[in-house]
């Protein structure tokens, strides 16, 4: 009699663990789709999550009796374009530095520190990982989801080799979407109404094109004396930044903010699902880098509006505290939440412009931060 | 808990925000600097 059993064997060998795994890619299709939450990467992720952890799946490497080993086009990219080189986070750099206009920081360079004070949540919650018995590296893995910023968080989970690069990517993702939610709340607890309806004037400075040629090559410069393992993220960011800014690579700069963004994007999400698979993912650990990311995006926003409170008691022009919170690279959800805020406390009171300067200040320390974490395991030898 | 670890992540902290504060500093300097020569090249 003719064997049958083929056709059923792979479905009779799913684990409760991948179908855990079906249903996780599942609520991220759907926030993707439904909700509209950072769709270009939950949906990839979603997808490759169901795609990675089907029986003896095609798209990860196997090997069978008959065949010997087969390659998967999934392991494959994410040997290639991230294990190897962690080539995919940054040349999508190129793309977002592309996209950036610093014109509104450039000319208001007090910002930048609003920028560096709101990558504290990154580094507390190092400690409350490590204290919570994760490795050190880990730590410093999950603590990075604090920079609200996915590649970033993608690289340096990667390049310290942590066992959590999947759990680290969707909790990233996720609260970067979920920023209108999650920042109003941190926000509200540290600032009174009168905090948030504290007006600031604005007018608009004009930024000179040499000032705006300048600056990449300076922030590349700077960053890579103190930090030289932020290099890499850093000057991959000022590149598209200069390739948009220098005026002269008009078509480059369309390339590399579209095609090539999209097309880096479009891989992203389903490379990465490769470390979602059943045996890394579902575990305690998963629910508590979840737990620990939400932690850091509070964190973040709350040392932000602290430190510009800290700053309006030496300096004579006052900041309103809320721009302190939009020192984080969720760029430019942050910016419409201290505008939504502000207007909420004053319908009159128009923060946008302070908080899209302090905003990009965040998408350079953001990487910043990157590279000082990298930078302090390669001093340690 | 691993006590060494955490005393670590502290001194991470540390070093971090000093590290962090020092580039964006340095650069919101150079950027004071360079409008500084745009006004008097105007």
């Amino acid at each position: 009699m003719l064997d049958m059993s083929f056709l059923w064997q792979s479905a009779l060998s799913v684990t409760w663990q991948q179908l855990v795994m079906y249903a996780v890619g599942g609520i991220l299709i759907y926030l993707a789709v439904e909700k509209g939450f950072e769709p270009a990467l939950l949906m990839p992720m979603g997808f490759g999550a169901i795609l990675v952890n089907l029986p003896l799946s095609g798209v990860i490497n196997q090997f069978s009796q008959g065949v010997g080993e087969t390659h998967g086009i999934i392991q494959w990219l994410f040997e290639t374009g991230i294990e190897a080189s962690e080539a995919m986070p940054i040349l999508l750099f190129i793309g977002i530095g592309a996209m950036i206009d610093f014109g509104p920081l450039l000319a208001n360079p007090k910002l930048f520190l609003c920028g560096a004070a709101a990558q504290a949540g990154i580094f507390l919650t190092i400690i409350i990982a490590a204290a919570l018995g994760f490795d050190l590296k880990d730590a410093a893995s999950i603590g990075i989801i604090g920079a609200a910023d996915g590649p970033t968080s993608i690289l340096v989970s990667q390049v310290l080799h942590s066992n959590y690069v999947g759990a680290i990517a969707v909790a990233a993702y996720s609260y970067m979407a979920l920023v209108p939610i999650i920042q109003p709340f941190a926000i509200k607890l540290v600032t009174t109404q009168k905090d948030r309806a504290m007006r600031m004037p604005y007018t608009a400075q004009s930024v000179s094109r040499r000032t705006r040629i300048l600056f990449p090559i300076v922030v590349s410069v700077v960053a890579g004396f103190v930090a030289p393992a932020s290099v890499a993220l850093v000057g991959f960011l000022m590149f598209g930044n200069l390739i948009r800014e220098c005026g002269v690579l008009s078509s480059l700069s369309q390339t590399a903010q579209n095609e090539l963004a999209n097309l880096i994007t479009l891989l992203l999400g389903i490379t990465i699902a490769f470390s979602m698979r059943a045996d890394q993912f579902v575990r305690p650990e998963t629910l508590m880098i979840m737990c620990l990311g939400l932690v850091a995006f509070v964190l973040d926003s709350v040392v932000g509006v602290l430190f510009v409170k800290v700053l309006n008691l030496f300096t004579k022009s006052k900041i309103n505290p809320m721009i302190g919170a939009a020192g984080i690279s969720a760029f430019p959800m942050s910016s419409r939440v201290i505008e939504k805020l502000g207007q909420q406390a004053d319908p009159q009171n128009h923060l946008l412009m302070h908080a899209v300067a302090a905003n990009v200040s965040g998408q350079i320390a953001s990487v910043v931060a990157g590279g000082v974490v990298l930078q302090y395991f390669t001093n340690l030898g | 808990m691993n006590l060494d670890n955490v005393l670590q992540a502290v001194v991470m902290l540390g070093q971090g925000m000093a590290g962090i504060f020092v580039v964006l500093g340095v650069i919101a300097l150079l950027v004071l600097l360079m409008h500084k020569l745009d006004d008097r090249k105007k």
